[in-house]
Protein backbone atom coordinates (compact mmCIF):
# COMPACT_ATOMS: atom_id res chain seq x y z
CA UNK A 1 0.00 0.00 0.00
CA UNK A 2 2.94 2.31 -0.46
CA UNK A 3 1.90 3.72 -3.82
CA UNK A 4 -1.27 5.56 -2.92
CA UNK A 5 -1.36 8.77 -4.94
CA UNK A 6 -2.35 11.95 -3.17
CA UNK A 7 -5.29 13.35 -5.09
CA UNK A 8 -4.75 13.11 -8.81
CA UNK A 9 -1.64 15.21 -9.22
CA UNK A 10 0.07 14.45 -12.51
CA UNK A 11 3.76 15.38 -12.30
CA UNK A 12 4.96 17.09 -15.48
CA UNK A 13 6.68 20.24 -16.65
CA UNK A 14 4.12 22.48 -18.29
CA UNK A 15 3.06 26.14 -18.35
CA UNK A 16 0.16 25.21 -16.09
CA UNK A 17 2.36 23.38 -13.56
CA UNK A 18 4.64 26.40 -13.40
CA UNK A 19 1.87 28.78 -12.36
CA UNK A 20 1.67 29.94 -8.75
CA UNK A 21 -0.91 27.85 -6.87
CA UNK A 22 -2.69 30.95 -5.57
CA UNK A 23 -3.02 32.26 -9.08
CA UNK A 24 -4.42 28.92 -10.18
CA UNK A 25 -7.15 29.10 -7.53
CA UNK A 26 -8.05 32.60 -8.75
CA UNK A 27 -7.99 31.49 -12.38
CA UNK A 28 -10.21 28.52 -11.62
CA UNK A 29 -12.75 30.83 -9.99
CA UNK A 30 -12.60 33.25 -12.94
CA UNK A 31 -13.10 30.34 -15.30
CA UNK A 32 -16.19 29.23 -13.40
CA UNK A 33 -17.57 32.76 -13.76
CA UNK A 34 -16.81 32.61 -17.50
CA UNK A 35 -18.73 29.36 -17.94
CA UNK A 36 -21.78 30.95 -16.35
CA UNK A 37 -21.50 34.08 -18.48
CA UNK A 38 -21.81 32.06 -21.69
CA UNK A 39 -25.18 32.41 -23.40
CA UNK A 40 -24.97 31.58 -27.11
CA UNK A 41 -23.35 29.15 -29.47
CA UNK A 42 -20.27 31.34 -30.10
CA UNK A 43 -19.53 31.61 -26.42
CA UNK A 44 -19.83 27.90 -25.76
CA UNK A 45 -17.71 27.16 -28.82
CA UNK A 46 -15.00 29.49 -27.55
CA UNK A 47 -15.31 28.00 -24.06
CA UNK A 48 -14.89 24.44 -25.25
CA UNK A 49 -11.98 25.43 -27.48
CA UNK A 50 -10.23 27.22 -24.62
CA UNK A 51 -10.72 24.24 -22.32
CA UNK A 52 -9.17 21.90 -24.89
CA UNK A 53 -6.29 24.36 -25.31
CA UNK A 54 -5.74 24.25 -21.55
CA UNK A 55 -5.67 20.46 -21.64
CA UNK A 56 -2.99 20.61 -24.34
CA UNK A 57 -1.01 23.18 -22.34
CA UNK A 58 -1.10 21.05 -19.18
CA UNK A 59 0.63 18.04 -20.84
CA UNK A 60 -1.69 15.78 -18.86
CA UNK A 61 -2.79 12.90 -21.13
CA UNK A 62 -6.38 13.26 -22.34
CA UNK A 63 -7.06 9.68 -21.24
CA UNK A 64 -6.41 10.63 -17.60
CA UNK A 65 -8.49 13.77 -17.82
CA UNK A 66 -11.45 11.94 -19.33
CA UNK A 67 -11.31 9.62 -16.35
CA UNK A 68 -12.28 12.54 -14.09
CA UNK A 69 -15.47 12.93 -16.16
CA UNK A 70 -16.58 9.35 -15.64
CA UNK A 71 -18.23 9.90 -12.22
CA UNK A 72 -20.38 12.72 -13.62
CA UNK A 73 -21.41 10.85 -16.75
CA UNK A 74 -24.75 9.95 -15.22
CA UNK A 75 -25.49 13.51 -14.10
CA UNK A 76 -24.46 14.70 -17.54
CA UNK A 77 -26.88 12.38 -19.34
CA UNK A 78 -29.63 13.04 -16.81
CA UNK A 79 -29.34 16.82 -17.29
CA UNK A 80 -29.25 16.43 -21.05
CA UNK A 81 -32.38 14.27 -21.18
CA UNK A 82 -34.28 16.55 -18.79
CA UNK A 83 -33.32 19.65 -20.73
CA UNK A 84 -34.14 18.17 -24.10
CA UNK A 85 -37.67 17.27 -23.03
CA UNK A 86 -38.52 20.02 -20.61
CA UNK A 87 -37.32 23.13 -22.40
CA UNK A 88 -40.16 24.82 -24.20
CA UNK A 89 -39.71 26.69 -27.48
CA UNK A 90 -41.20 27.66 -30.80
CA UNK A 91 -39.76 25.32 -33.40
CA UNK A 92 -40.88 21.80 -32.64
CA UNK A 93 -38.49 19.13 -33.86
CA UNK A 94 -40.66 16.13 -33.13
CA UNK A 95 -43.12 15.01 -30.55
CA UNK A 96 -44.93 11.94 -29.40
CA UNK A 97 -47.46 11.27 -26.69
CA UNK A 98 -47.02 14.20 -24.26
CA UNK A 99 -43.36 14.77 -24.98
CA UNK A 100 -42.24 17.49 -27.33
CA UNK A 101 -38.69 18.21 -28.37
CA UNK A 102 -37.90 21.71 -29.57
CA UNK A 103 -34.78 22.99 -31.31
CA UNK A 104 -34.25 25.31 -28.35
CA UNK A 105 -34.31 22.31 -26.03
CA UNK A 106 -31.55 20.56 -27.97
CA UNK A 107 -29.43 23.71 -27.89
CA UNK A 108 -30.11 24.19 -24.21
CA UNK A 109 -29.16 20.61 -23.40
CA UNK A 110 -25.95 20.86 -25.44
CA UNK A 111 -25.01 24.13 -23.74
CA UNK A 112 -25.61 22.65 -20.29
CA UNK A 113 -23.46 19.67 -21.11
CA UNK A 114 -20.61 21.83 -22.37
CA UNK A 115 -20.94 23.96 -19.26
CA UNK A 116 -20.66 20.99 -16.89
CA UNK A 117 -17.84 19.35 -18.82
CA UNK A 118 -15.80 22.57 -19.00
CA UNK A 119 -16.48 23.31 -15.34
CA UNK A 120 -15.08 19.97 -14.24
CA UNK A 121 -12.29 19.92 -16.79
CA UNK A 122 -10.87 23.33 -15.91
CA UNK A 123 -11.21 23.15 -12.14
CA UNK A 124 -9.58 19.72 -12.02
CA UNK A 125 -6.87 20.89 -14.42
CA UNK A 126 -6.04 23.97 -12.38
CA UNK A 127 -6.53 22.57 -8.90
CA UNK A 128 -5.77 18.84 -8.90
CA UNK A 129 -3.86 17.70 -11.98
CA UNK A 130 -1.25 20.44 -12.01
CA UNK A 131 -1.14 21.46 -8.32
CA UNK A 132 0.08 19.28 -5.45
CA UNK A 133 -2.32 19.07 -2.49
CA UNK A 134 0.31 20.75 -0.30
CA UNK A 135 0.64 23.70 -2.67
CA UNK A 136 -3.13 23.90 -2.86
CA UNK A 137 -3.51 23.94 0.92
CA UNK A 138 -0.87 26.66 1.23
CA UNK A 139 -2.55 28.65 -1.54
CA UNK A 140 -5.95 28.45 0.15
CA UNK A 141 -4.42 29.51 3.45
CA UNK A 142 -2.67 32.41 1.82
CA UNK A 143 -5.77 33.55 -0.09
CA UNK A 144 -8.00 33.34 2.96
CA UNK A 145 -5.56 35.24 5.19
CA UNK A 146 -7.65 38.46 5.02
CA UNK A 147 -10.47 36.54 6.74
CA UNK A 148 -8.38 36.51 9.91
CA UNK A 149 -9.73 39.97 10.45
CA UNK A 150 -13.13 38.38 10.92
CA UNK A 151 -11.59 35.89 13.39
CA UNK A 152 -11.86 32.99 10.95
CA UNK A 153 -9.26 30.39 12.05
CA UNK A 154 -7.58 30.25 8.64
CA UNK A 155 -4.29 28.78 9.82
CA UNK A 156 -5.99 26.10 11.89
CA UNK A 157 -8.12 25.16 8.92
CA UNK A 158 -5.06 24.81 6.67
CA UNK A 159 -3.26 22.79 9.35
CA UNK A 160 -6.21 20.42 9.55
CA UNK A 161 -6.11 19.93 5.78
CA UNK A 162 -2.36 19.24 5.85
CA UNK A 163 -2.70 16.69 8.65
CA UNK A 164 -5.61 15.03 6.85
CA UNK A 165 -3.50 14.71 3.71
CA UNK A 166 -0.56 13.42 5.72
CA UNK A 167 -2.63 10.70 7.38
CA UNK A 168 -4.63 9.42 4.39
CA UNK A 169 -1.93 6.87 3.39
CA UNK A 170 -1.20 5.95 7.02
CA UNK A 171 -4.84 5.23 7.76
CA UNK A 172 -5.36 3.41 4.46
CA UNK A 173 -2.48 1.13 5.33
CA UNK A 174 -3.96 0.59 8.76
CA UNK A 175 -7.37 -0.23 7.27
CA UNK A 176 -5.80 -2.99 5.19
CA UNK A 177 -3.97 -4.33 8.24
CA UNK A 178 -7.19 -4.43 10.28
CA UNK A 179 -9.01 -6.06 7.36
CA UNK A 180 -6.39 -8.81 7.16
CA UNK A 181 -6.54 -9.27 10.91
CA UNK A 182 -10.33 -9.59 10.84
CA UNK A 183 -10.21 -11.90 7.83
CA UNK A 184 -7.83 -14.09 9.81
CA UNK A 185 -10.49 -14.21 12.51
CA UNK A 186 -13.07 -15.34 9.96
CA UNK A 187 -14.91 -12.13 9.09
CA UNK A 188 -16.29 -12.43 5.56
CA UNK A 189 -16.24 -9.21 3.52
CA UNK A 190 -16.98 -10.56 0.07
CA UNK A 191 -20.19 -12.53 0.41
CA UNK A 192 -23.78 -11.80 1.22
CA UNK A 193 -26.09 -8.93 0.43
CA UNK A 194 -25.56 -5.24 0.91
CA UNK A 195 -26.64 -5.16 4.54
CA UNK A 196 -24.54 -8.18 5.41
CA UNK A 197 -21.48 -6.62 3.81
CA UNK A 198 -22.11 -3.27 5.45
CA UNK A 199 -22.30 -5.03 8.80
CA UNK A 200 -19.03 -6.78 8.11
CA UNK A 201 -17.42 -3.32 7.95
CA UNK A 202 -18.19 -2.61 11.60
CA UNK A 203 -15.28 -4.72 12.92
CA UNK A 204 -13.01 -2.63 10.66
CA UNK A 205 -14.42 0.78 11.41
CA UNK A 206 -14.43 0.52 15.19
CA UNK A 207 -10.71 -0.33 15.61
CA UNK A 208 -9.89 2.26 12.95
CA UNK A 209 -11.76 5.04 14.75
CA UNK A 210 -10.31 4.07 18.12
CA UNK A 211 -6.78 4.04 16.76
CA UNK A 212 -7.34 7.36 14.95
CA UNK A 213 -8.19 8.98 18.25
CA UNK A 214 -5.05 7.52 19.81
CA UNK A 215 -3.00 8.79 16.89
CA UNK A 216 -4.58 12.24 17.16
CA UNK A 217 -3.73 12.35 20.84
CA UNK A 218 -0.10 11.38 20.26
CA UNK A 219 0.26 13.74 17.31
CA UNK A 220 -1.10 16.65 19.35
CA UNK A 221 1.45 15.91 22.06
CA UNK A 222 4.29 15.66 19.53
CA UNK A 223 3.22 18.96 17.97
CA UNK A 224 3.12 20.70 21.33
CA UNK A 225 6.57 19.37 22.09
CA UNK A 226 7.76 21.04 18.94
CA UNK A 227 6.50 24.37 20.26
CA UNK A 228 3.32 24.51 18.18
CA UNK A 229 1.03 27.26 19.46
CA UNK A 230 -1.29 27.84 16.54
CA UNK A 231 -0.67 30.29 13.73
CA UNK A 232 0.47 33.17 15.93
CA UNK A 233 4.09 34.23 15.39
CA UNK A 234 4.68 31.43 12.93
CA UNK A 235 6.99 31.82 9.96
CA UNK A 236 7.14 29.76 6.79
CA UNK A 237 10.03 28.00 5.12
CA UNK A 238 8.72 28.58 1.61
CA UNK A 239 7.15 31.91 0.76
CA UNK A 240 5.75 31.88 -2.79
CA UNK A 241 6.21 34.90 -5.04
CA UNK A 242 4.03 35.98 -7.92
CA UNK A 243 5.90 36.31 -11.20
CA UNK A 244 5.16 38.36 -14.32
CA UNK A 245 4.21 35.04 -15.86
CA UNK A 246 1.36 34.59 -13.34
CA UNK A 247 0.05 38.07 -14.02
CA UNK A 248 0.18 37.38 -17.75
CA UNK A 249 -1.99 34.29 -17.24
CA UNK A 250 -4.45 36.37 -15.22
CA UNK A 251 -4.58 38.96 -17.99
CA UNK A 252 -5.25 36.24 -20.54
CA UNK A 253 -8.19 34.79 -18.62
CA UNK A 254 -9.67 38.25 -17.92
CA UNK A 255 -9.38 39.06 -21.63
CA UNK A 256 -11.11 35.76 -22.37
CA UNK A 257 -13.94 36.74 -20.02
CA UNK A 258 -14.30 40.10 -21.77
CA UNK A 259 -14.39 38.26 -25.10
CA UNK A 260 -17.24 36.08 -23.80
CA UNK A 261 -19.23 39.16 -22.78
CA UNK A 262 -18.67 40.64 -26.22
CA UNK A 263 -19.70 37.41 -27.97
CA UNK A 264 -22.88 37.34 -25.88
CA UNK A 265 -23.96 40.59 -27.52
CA UNK A 266 -23.75 39.06 -31.00
CA UNK A 267 -27.27 37.66 -30.85
CA UNK A 268 -27.30 34.61 -33.05
CA UNK A 269 -29.40 31.49 -32.88
CA UNK A 270 -30.56 30.28 -29.51
CA UNK A 271 -29.64 32.39 -26.51
CA UNK A 272 -30.00 30.96 -23.03
CA UNK A 273 -32.59 32.81 -20.94
CA UNK A 274 -31.67 35.00 -17.96
CA UNK B 1 33.63 8.92 35.80
CA UNK B 2 34.34 12.65 36.00
CA UNK B 3 30.73 13.43 35.17
CA UNK B 4 29.50 11.53 38.17
CA UNK B 5 31.19 13.73 40.74
CA UNK B 6 28.79 16.64 40.49
CA UNK B 7 25.78 14.44 41.10
CA UNK B 8 23.42 16.56 43.09
CA UNK B 9 24.04 20.05 41.94
CA UNK B 10 21.10 22.33 41.09
CA UNK B 11 23.33 23.91 38.45
CA UNK B 12 23.10 20.74 36.43
CA UNK B 13 21.00 20.62 33.27
CA UNK B 14 18.47 18.43 35.02
CA UNK B 15 18.23 18.28 38.80
CA UNK B 16 15.51 16.17 40.35
CA UNK B 17 15.10 15.66 44.09
CA UNK B 18 12.38 13.57 45.71
CA UNK B 19 10.33 13.94 42.53
CA UNK B 20 6.75 12.68 42.78
CA UNK B 21 4.08 12.33 40.15
CA UNK B 22 0.61 10.81 40.13
CA UNK B 23 -2.45 10.60 37.93
CA UNK B 24 -6.13 9.98 38.49
CA UNK B 25 -7.36 6.57 37.37
CA UNK B 26 -10.86 5.91 35.98
CA UNK B 27 -12.34 5.77 39.47
CA UNK B 28 -10.89 9.16 40.35
CA UNK B 29 -8.35 7.74 42.78
CA UNK B 30 -4.86 9.17 42.82
CA UNK B 31 -2.25 6.68 41.68
CA UNK B 32 1.31 7.66 42.42
CA UNK B 33 3.68 6.60 39.64
CA UNK B 34 6.91 8.18 40.82
CA UNK B 35 7.58 7.86 44.55
CA UNK B 36 10.40 10.30 45.17
CA UNK B 37 13.04 10.05 42.47
CA UNK B 38 16.33 11.92 42.76
CA UNK B 39 18.93 12.20 40.02
CA UNK B 40 20.97 14.73 38.09
CA UNK B 41 21.98 14.98 34.47
CA UNK B 42 24.94 17.17 33.56
CA UNK B 43 25.17 19.11 30.32
CA UNK B 44 26.43 16.95 27.46
CA UNK B 45 25.92 13.71 29.36
CA UNK B 46 24.41 10.56 27.85
CA UNK B 47 22.03 8.89 30.29
CA UNK B 48 19.94 5.80 29.67
CA UNK B 49 16.83 5.30 31.78
CA UNK B 50 15.82 1.64 31.96
CA UNK B 51 12.71 0.06 33.31
CA UNK B 52 9.97 -2.39 32.43
CA UNK B 53 6.47 -1.28 31.41
CA UNK B 54 4.80 0.74 34.12
CA UNK B 55 8.04 1.49 35.96
CA UNK B 56 7.49 5.23 35.50
CA UNK B 57 10.19 5.83 32.92
CA UNK B 58 7.90 7.46 30.36
CA UNK B 59 6.31 9.57 33.06
CA UNK B 60 9.77 10.81 33.93
CA UNK B 61 10.40 11.84 30.32
CA UNK B 62 7.08 13.66 30.14
CA UNK B 63 7.91 15.54 33.35
CA UNK B 64 11.21 16.75 31.95
CA UNK B 65 9.43 18.08 28.87
CA UNK B 66 6.61 19.77 30.74
CA UNK B 67 3.90 17.48 29.39
CA UNK B 68 3.09 16.36 32.93
CA UNK B 69 3.36 18.40 36.10
CA UNK B 70 5.16 17.10 39.17
CA UNK B 71 3.12 16.69 42.36
CA UNK B 72 6.00 17.14 44.73
CA UNK B 73 9.73 17.46 45.09
CA UNK B 74 12.05 19.50 42.92
CA UNK B 75 12.62 19.33 39.20
CA UNK B 76 14.92 21.92 37.72
CA UNK B 77 15.44 21.69 33.97
CA UNK B 78 17.66 24.24 32.21
CA UNK B 79 17.47 26.53 35.22
CA UNK B 80 13.65 26.47 35.55
CA UNK B 81 11.94 24.88 38.54
CA UNK B 82 9.05 23.00 36.98
CA UNK B 83 7.62 22.00 40.35
CA UNK B 84 7.02 25.56 41.44
CA UNK B 85 3.41 26.76 41.10
CA UNK B 86 4.27 29.87 39.07
CA UNK B 87 5.45 28.09 35.93
CA UNK B 88 3.85 29.87 32.97
CA UNK B 89 3.01 28.59 29.49
CA UNK B 90 5.87 30.68 28.18
CA UNK B 91 8.29 28.88 30.51
CA UNK B 92 7.10 25.54 29.12
CA UNK B 93 7.46 26.88 25.58
CA UNK B 94 11.01 27.99 26.35
CA UNK B 95 11.73 24.60 27.91
CA UNK B 96 10.50 22.68 24.87
CA UNK B 97 12.68 24.76 22.63
CA UNK B 98 15.65 23.41 24.60
CA UNK B 99 14.48 19.86 25.27
CA UNK B 100 13.37 17.98 22.18
CA UNK B 101 11.51 14.71 22.41
CA UNK B 102 11.35 11.80 19.98
CA UNK B 103 8.38 9.49 20.58
CA UNK B 104 7.80 5.80 20.06
CA UNK B 105 5.53 5.73 17.02
CA UNK B 106 7.25 7.37 14.05
CA UNK B 107 3.95 7.78 12.19
CA UNK B 108 2.31 9.81 14.92
CA UNK B 109 4.89 12.56 15.18
CA UNK B 110 5.40 13.56 11.57
CA UNK B 111 3.06 16.40 10.70
CA UNK B 112 3.73 17.43 7.12
CA UNK B 113 3.33 15.69 3.79
CA UNK B 114 6.97 16.22 2.76
CA UNK B 115 10.09 15.34 4.76
CA UNK B 116 11.63 18.81 4.53
CA UNK B 117 8.34 20.48 5.42
CA UNK B 118 8.15 18.34 8.52
CA UNK B 119 11.68 19.23 9.59
CA UNK B 120 10.74 22.88 9.08
CA UNK B 121 7.71 22.54 11.37
CA UNK B 122 9.62 23.24 14.62
CA UNK B 123 11.60 26.26 13.40
CA UNK B 124 8.42 27.64 11.79
CA UNK B 125 6.68 27.43 15.15
CA UNK B 126 9.58 29.28 16.76
CA UNK B 127 9.23 32.11 14.26
CA UNK B 128 12.68 31.66 12.75
CA UNK B 129 13.23 33.88 9.65
CA UNK B 130 12.49 32.16 6.33
CA UNK B 131 16.06 32.08 4.99
CA UNK B 132 17.40 30.64 8.25
CA UNK B 133 14.76 27.88 8.33
CA UNK B 134 16.01 26.69 4.94
CA UNK B 135 19.60 26.53 6.27
CA UNK B 136 18.58 24.76 9.46
CA UNK B 137 16.48 22.20 7.59
CA UNK B 138 19.26 21.42 5.11
CA UNK B 139 21.83 21.14 7.92
CA UNK B 140 19.58 18.93 10.06
CA UNK B 141 18.78 16.59 7.17
CA UNK B 142 22.48 16.34 6.31
CA UNK B 143 23.33 15.52 9.94
CA UNK B 144 20.93 12.57 10.05
CA UNK B 145 21.86 11.53 6.51
CA UNK B 146 18.43 12.11 4.97
CA UNK B 147 19.29 14.85 2.46
CA UNK B 148 18.38 12.63 -0.49
CA UNK B 149 14.90 12.15 0.91
CA UNK B 150 14.09 15.85 1.47
CA UNK B 151 11.26 15.88 -1.09
CA UNK B 152 9.89 12.43 -0.22
CA UNK B 153 6.58 11.70 1.46
CA UNK B 154 7.07 10.43 5.05
CA UNK B 155 4.84 7.37 4.58
CA UNK B 156 7.19 5.99 1.93
CA UNK B 157 10.13 5.82 4.36
CA UNK B 158 11.19 2.92 6.58
CA UNK B 159 10.69 3.11 10.34
CA UNK B 160 14.33 3.97 11.00
CA UNK B 161 14.27 6.67 8.34
CA UNK B 162 11.08 8.15 9.78
CA UNK B 163 12.67 8.35 13.22
CA UNK B 164 15.74 9.99 11.72
CA UNK B 165 13.44 12.58 10.14
CA UNK B 166 11.82 13.10 13.56
CA UNK B 167 15.31 13.60 15.03
CA UNK B 168 16.12 16.10 12.26
CA UNK B 169 12.88 17.91 13.12
CA UNK B 170 14.07 18.29 16.72
CA UNK B 171 17.62 19.15 15.64
CA UNK B 172 16.38 22.01 13.45
CA UNK B 173 15.08 23.65 16.64
CA UNK B 174 18.67 23.65 17.95
CA UNK B 175 17.94 22.08 21.34
CA UNK B 176 20.49 21.49 24.08
CA UNK B 177 18.92 18.19 25.13
CA UNK B 178 17.20 15.35 23.33
CA UNK B 179 14.97 12.72 24.93
CA UNK B 180 14.22 9.47 23.11
CA UNK B 181 11.08 8.03 24.68
CA UNK B 182 11.26 4.39 23.52
CA UNK B 183 12.03 5.77 20.08
CA UNK B 184 13.45 2.46 18.91
CA UNK B 185 10.75 0.17 20.28
CA UNK B 186 8.85 -0.14 17.01
CA UNK B 187 11.91 -0.56 14.79
CA UNK B 188 13.72 -3.59 13.44
CA UNK B 189 17.32 -4.17 14.62
CA UNK B 190 18.79 -2.29 11.62
CA UNK B 191 16.53 0.70 12.20
CA UNK B 192 17.36 0.63 15.91
CA UNK B 193 21.10 0.83 15.20
CA UNK B 194 20.49 3.59 12.64
CA UNK B 195 18.64 5.76 15.14
CA UNK B 196 20.91 5.12 18.12
CA UNK B 197 24.14 5.73 16.23
CA UNK B 198 22.68 9.01 14.93
CA UNK B 199 21.82 10.37 18.37
CA UNK B 200 25.01 9.06 19.96
CA UNK B 201 27.00 10.91 17.32
CA UNK B 202 25.04 14.11 18.05
CA UNK B 203 25.84 13.67 21.73
CA UNK B 204 29.56 13.22 21.03
CA UNK B 205 30.00 15.83 18.32
CA UNK B 206 27.53 18.57 19.21
CA UNK B 207 27.48 18.04 22.96
CA UNK B 208 23.70 17.60 23.01
CA UNK B 209 22.58 16.10 26.31
CA UNK B 210 21.05 12.75 25.49
CA UNK B 211 18.49 10.83 27.52
CA UNK B 212 17.28 7.54 26.10
CA UNK B 213 14.37 5.73 27.69
CA UNK B 214 14.16 2.06 26.88
CA UNK B 215 13.64 -1.44 28.13
CA UNK B 216 16.30 -2.94 25.89
CA UNK B 217 19.39 -3.45 28.03
CA UNK B 218 21.70 -3.57 25.03
CA UNK B 219 20.79 -0.01 24.10
CA UNK B 220 22.08 1.27 27.40
CA UNK B 221 25.57 -0.16 26.83
CA UNK B 222 27.00 2.99 25.22
CA UNK B 223 25.56 5.44 27.77
CA UNK B 224 27.73 7.37 30.25
CA UNK B 225 25.34 6.43 32.99
CA UNK B 226 22.38 4.13 33.46
CA UNK B 227 19.44 4.71 35.78
CA UNK B 228 17.22 1.70 36.42
CA UNK B 229 13.68 2.48 37.52
CA UNK B 230 11.45 -0.05 39.21
CA UNK B 231 7.93 0.74 40.43
CA UNK B 232 8.55 4.46 40.51
CA UNK B 233 11.84 4.30 42.39
CA UNK B 234 15.46 4.29 41.36
CA UNK B 235 16.75 0.76 41.77
CA UNK B 236 20.26 1.08 40.40
CA UNK B 237 22.41 3.88 39.11
CA UNK B 238 25.91 3.85 37.66
CA UNK B 239 27.98 3.15 34.58
CA UNK B 240 26.67 0.38 32.31
CA UNK B 241 29.38 -1.98 33.63
CA UNK B 242 28.39 -1.30 37.24
CA UNK B 243 24.70 -1.75 36.57
CA UNK B 244 25.08 -4.87 34.43
CA UNK B 245 27.17 -6.44 37.18
CA UNK B 246 24.01 -6.97 39.21
CA UNK B 247 21.96 -9.39 37.13
CA UNK B 248 19.88 -10.57 40.09
CA UNK B 249 18.60 -7.06 40.81
CA UNK B 250 17.90 -6.43 37.16
CA UNK B 251 15.93 -9.63 36.86
CA UNK B 252 13.97 -8.74 39.97
CA UNK B 253 13.03 -5.47 38.25
CA UNK B 254 11.59 -7.43 35.34
CA UNK B 255 14.44 -6.55 32.99
CA UNK B 256 16.36 -8.93 30.82
CA UNK B 257 20.04 -9.08 31.52
CA UNK B 258 22.08 -8.25 28.42
CA UNK B 259 23.20 -11.41 26.64
CA UNK B 260 26.90 -10.67 27.22
CA UNK B 261 26.40 -10.24 30.93
CA UNK B 262 24.33 -13.41 31.15
CA UNK B 263 26.99 -15.33 29.25
CA UNK B 264 29.90 -14.08 31.37
CA UNK B 265 28.02 -14.68 34.62
CA UNK B 266 27.06 -18.16 33.45
CA UNK B 267 30.64 -19.01 32.52
CA UNK B 268 31.91 -17.68 35.82
CA UNK B 269 29.35 -19.75 37.72
CA UNK B 270 30.69 -22.85 35.99
CA UNK B 271 34.22 -22.06 37.06
CA UNK B 272 35.74 -19.94 34.27
CA UNK B 273 38.20 -17.29 35.41
CA UNK B 274 36.78 -14.18 33.77
CA UNK B 275 37.59 -10.76 35.08
CA UNK B 276 35.71 -7.51 34.47
CA UNK B 277 32.22 -6.66 33.22
CA UNK B 278 31.95 -6.60 29.45
CA UNK B 279 29.23 -4.27 28.19
CA UNK B 280 29.38 -4.60 24.45
CA UNK B 281 29.53 -7.76 22.34
CA UNK B 282 33.10 -6.89 21.22
CA UNK B 283 34.34 -6.52 24.78
CA UNK B 284 32.70 -9.79 25.72
CA UNK B 285 34.28 -11.64 22.78
CA UNK B 286 37.68 -10.14 23.67
CA UNK B 287 37.38 -11.20 27.28
CA UNK B 288 36.44 -14.77 26.47
CA UNK B 289 39.19 -15.08 23.85
CA UNK B 290 41.80 -13.81 26.28
CA UNK B 291 40.64 -16.20 28.99
CA UNK B 292 40.67 -19.04 26.44
CA UNK B 293 44.26 -18.21 25.35
CA UNK B 294 45.46 -18.01 28.96
CA UNK B 295 43.83 -21.31 29.79
CA UNK B 296 45.47 -22.99 26.76
CA UNK B 297 48.92 -21.59 27.67
CA UNK B 298 48.40 -22.73 31.25
CA UNK B 299 47.43 -26.25 30.13
CA UNK B 300 50.48 -26.49 27.84
CA UNK B 301 52.83 -25.44 30.64
CA UNK B 302 51.32 -28.02 32.94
Amino acid sequence: MKNIAFGQYYPARSPLHALDARMKVILAILYIVCTFLCKNVFCFGALLASALLLVLCSRVPLRIILRSLRPVLFILLFTAVLNVFLTGGETELFGFWRLHVYVEGVYHAAFMMVRIVVLILTTSLFLTYTTTPIALTDAIESLLTPLRWLHVPVHEFAMMMTIALRFIPTLTEETYKIMSAQKARGVDFSHGGLIRRARALIPILIPLVVSSFRRADELAMAMECRCYRGGKGRTKMTVPHLHVYDLFALLLVVAFGAGIVWLNRQGYGYTMPR
Amino acid sequence: MKKMENRTNPENFIHAADLRCSYRDENGNRQEILHGVSFDVARGEYVAILGHNGSGKSTLAKLINGILEPDGGTLVVAGKDLASPDVTDDDIYELRRQVGMVFQNPDNQLVATLVEEDVAFGPENLGVPTAEIRQRVDAALATVGMTDYARHEPHRLSGGQKQRVAIAGILAMEPSCMILDEATAMLDPAGRREVLSTVERLNREKGITLITITHYMNEAAHADRVIVLNDGKILLEGTPAEVFAEPEKLMAAGLDVPQCTALVHGLRASGAALEGEPVTIEECADLICRAWEEKRHGDRRA
